[in-house]
């Protein structure tokens, strides 16, 4: 495929800021059409990656190329077709939603039909026309968001980088949201998009965990859980606290993970009969448990994925 | 040996005192300990609280000089025979003026001192010498700028410790008349109001404009908008746009309410005075938004605001007379619109002068104006690093 197939495309990207490496030596390519989701703990560089591409920070090394723009040198010719929502509210919250929806209008040129169009397009999509009159600053945070969407997708952009956008949203508003991304989608709009929620990251077409400005896994949801090089296994006990202690230690024991009265484990692929030998070490120590083998999740892979590596666990 | 046990005693009482002070203030000390953190984490602060007493000390006490030297005169000397340049020659030597232009004409260099080149002017007459042994009338006459409350203090000092050239028996001699131009009756509201109209425009514009920038960028607003095709100067010029029109307003306010309250006639035009007030509040917006690009918070900005009030107010030679400052409170005068827009002001409304007439100062403040917009629009990049 050529660099222009894609539309974003970088190679040895790098930002430093003073001895910190926010991101190192990053080579993507993100096909056009796709939601692409960026997971990936706090500090490991997703927010620093998106303002490398849309030309907000000026990159140490390496080199970017978002619809056949380079950033940031050719940024400014961009800014059209790109549409930015950052994780912060960014709008104005002492202006009303539509008097937002104008301004933002405005500063994208989109003369005064298209302006009108495009409002009435949106807040018809976004559910805003009830809202129009509404101080940005009052609206709840799923409101909030469906206005920042809105705004952001005035101009059809061809491209979205959305920074964390459902981090203050309820569940419902979260999956209304993600409706209007594959919708977006659909239309041919590329989505890059930032998140530390696992059901959304499954939603995504494809997947990049970042660690520390280094991505450590890369491919679609489905085959990231198939390729998890870990055995996972469930124990419900009574007593999960001392059956994890129980436990923990093993060496071919990766990661635990409580969840209420159950015991998530991710064991090393190469330990034989994992089951059996739980089992026997619980009757040793004379805790009552049901283990059982279960499919991995994405949580797992982001796990061994940001924590296997680490030189202490 | 009673009393010194009695006070060791006494002694004996401040441990269990500042123990009980510590815990009743337990958790005010821990609100202290956090404002001293904090304070000594914001470098900016840091800096003004001891770079601002520091360099206002500095500054001010080499500015804020009442004895005013070499304001620039003009001369008429009708008489021209030795006694009468020796009478201009002492008024020279006190250093308080400088016979800068001469002229055989009196309404030329009056002209020149309504556009505010000259502060006074001598005029000695053609009988001079006759006067000179007639003991009744003054010798000659100066004019003076009254529109200045620091030039008529300045001036009145000279005339009474000048040594009189005639010896007059028994009384005191006086031997020039004064002569007070464009403020006759010398009241301090005809000298005040007009400075006032470009002090309180000063002081609001640059308000309004220091946190423009900076609110954008405190409030998340600023990611997005960088984000967008808007153009730097589009930027810029946006944000100054509506405040002049504010600033407009302001100036009729001041100026209306002042005259009006205060009877201050205006021999100008009203005309020149919102244009010069135009640029003057362009220019004050841009120091406004200059101080917005190098802030980090809102906070900073109102600071870094007051940070340069001061010297504006002090240097701009409406509190202290600017002829009487050394020549680098000077410079550092005329790099604020103020105080050419102080001399403008009193020369539209007190002494009618044009805009053409004061021309050098319009420049003055056109290219600060220049250079106050070129800062934020080079400074402010759409970037974040």
């Amino acid at each position: 495929m050529n660099e222009n197939d894609f539309a974003i495309s970088c190679r040895g990207l790098t930002r430093r800021f003073g001895p910190v490496t926010a991101v190192s030596n990053l080579d993507l390519d993100v096909p056009r059409g796709r939601i692409f989701g960026f997971l990936g703990p706090n500090g490991s560089g997703k927010s620093t990656t998106m303002r490398l591409l849309c030309g907000l920070l000026v990159p140490s090394a390496g080199r970017a190329t978002v619809l056949g723009c380079r950033v940031p040198e050719e940024a400014e010719k961009l800014r059209l077709q790109m549409g930015y929502m950052t994780q912060k509210f960014s709008l104005y919250e002492d202006l009303t939603v539509l008097e937002n929806l104008r301004f933002v209008a405005r500063v994208f040129d989109l003369g005064l039909r298209r302006m009108r169009q495009r409002i009435e397009v949106n807040s018809a999509l976004y559910e805003l026309n009830d809202l129009h009159s509404r101080l940005a600053g009052t609206l709840s945070g799923g409101q909030k968001q469906r206005l920042a969407l809105a705004a952001v997708t005035l101009h059809e952009p061809r491209l979205l980088l959305l920074d964390e956008p459902t981090s203050a949203v309820d569940p419902q508003s979260r999956r209304d949201f993600w409706d209007r991304l594959f919708e977006l989608a659909d239309q041919g709009t590329t989505i890059l998009v930032s998140t530390h929620f696992m059901d959304e990251a499954e939603r995504c077409h494809r997947l990049t965990f970042l660690d520390r400005g280094v991505i450590v896994r890369e491919g679609p949801p489905q085959e990231l859980m198939d390729r998890l090089e870990a055995i996972t296994v469930e124990v419900a006990t009574r007593m999960p606290r001392r059956t994890r202690a129980l436990l923990a230690p093993n060496d071919w024991v990766l990661a635990v993970t409580q969840l209420g009265n159950r015991l998530r484990f991710m064991l090393d692929p190469d330990t034989e009969s994992p089951v059996e030998r739980i089992d026997a070490l619980l009757r040793k120590a004379s805790l009552q448990g049901a283990v059982q083998r279960t499919g991995a999740t994405l949580e797992d892979v982001f796990v061994a994925a940001t924590n296997f590596q680490r030189p202490s666990r | 040996m009673g009393l010194w046990r009695a006070f060791v005693f006494s002694l004996s009482w401040i441990p269990p005192l500042l123990a009980l002070v510590r815990f009743w203030f337990r958790r005010t000390s821990a609100i202290v300990d956090k404002e001293i953190r904090q304070l000594f984490r914001e470098r900016l602060t840091l800096g003004m609280i001891v770079g601002l007493p520091l360099i206002q000390i500095i500054l001010f006490g080499y500015a804020i000089n009442t004895d005013v030297r070499h304001m620039a005169a003009g001369l008429v000397d009708h008489a021209d025979t030795s006694m009468s340049r020796q009478l201009a020659g002492a008024l020279e030597a006190s250093q308080v003026l400088d016979f800068v232009s001469r002229s055989g004409d009196v309404t030329e260099l009056l002209d020149q001192m309504r556009r505010g080149d000259l502060r006074t002017v001598l005029y000695i007459p053609a009988d001079f010498e006759r006067r000179l042994s007639d003991g009744d009338r003054p010798l000659a006459q100066l004019m003076v700028d009254a529109g200045d409350p620091t030039i008529i203090s300045a001036i009145e000092r000279l005339v009474q410790f000048l040594p009189s050239p005639r010896a007059v028996a028994g009384q005191p001699d006086m031997p020039l008349a004064l002569r007070f131009y464009y403020n006759p009756e010398r009241r301090s509201a005809v000298q005040i109001v007009p400075a006032l109209v470009g002090l309180i425009l000063n002081f609001t514009m640059i308000v309004f404009t220091a946190v423009a920038v900076v609110r954008e960028r405190e409030r998340g607003n600023l990611e997005f908008l960088i984000t967008t095709p808007v153009r730097n100067y589009e930027l810029m010029l946006g944000k100054i746009a509506p405040y002049i029109l504010i600033g407009l307003i302001q100036v009729s306010i001041v100026y209306f309410a002042g005259t009006w309250l205060f009877r201050v006639p205006t021999l100008g035009s009203l005309l020149d005075l919102y244009l010069a007030s135009l640029v003057f509040v362009a220019a004050t917006l841009g120091i406004g938004l200059s101080i917005s690009t190098f802030a980090k918070s809102q906070f900073q900005a109102i600071q870094g605001a007051i940070f340069f009030m001061l010297p504006m107010l002090l240097l701009s030679g409406f509190m202290f007379p600017f002829d009487g400052m050394p020549r680098v409170a000077q410079w550092v005068g005329l790099l604020f619109p103020i105080t050419h827009f102080v001399e403008v002001v009193r020369g539209i409304i007190l002494r009618g002068a044009t805009l053409a007439d004061l021309a050098p100062q319009m420049y003055a403040i056109s290219g600060l104006f220049l250079v106050s917009i070129a800062i934020p629009v080079l400074r402010f990049t759409k970037r974040l690093d």
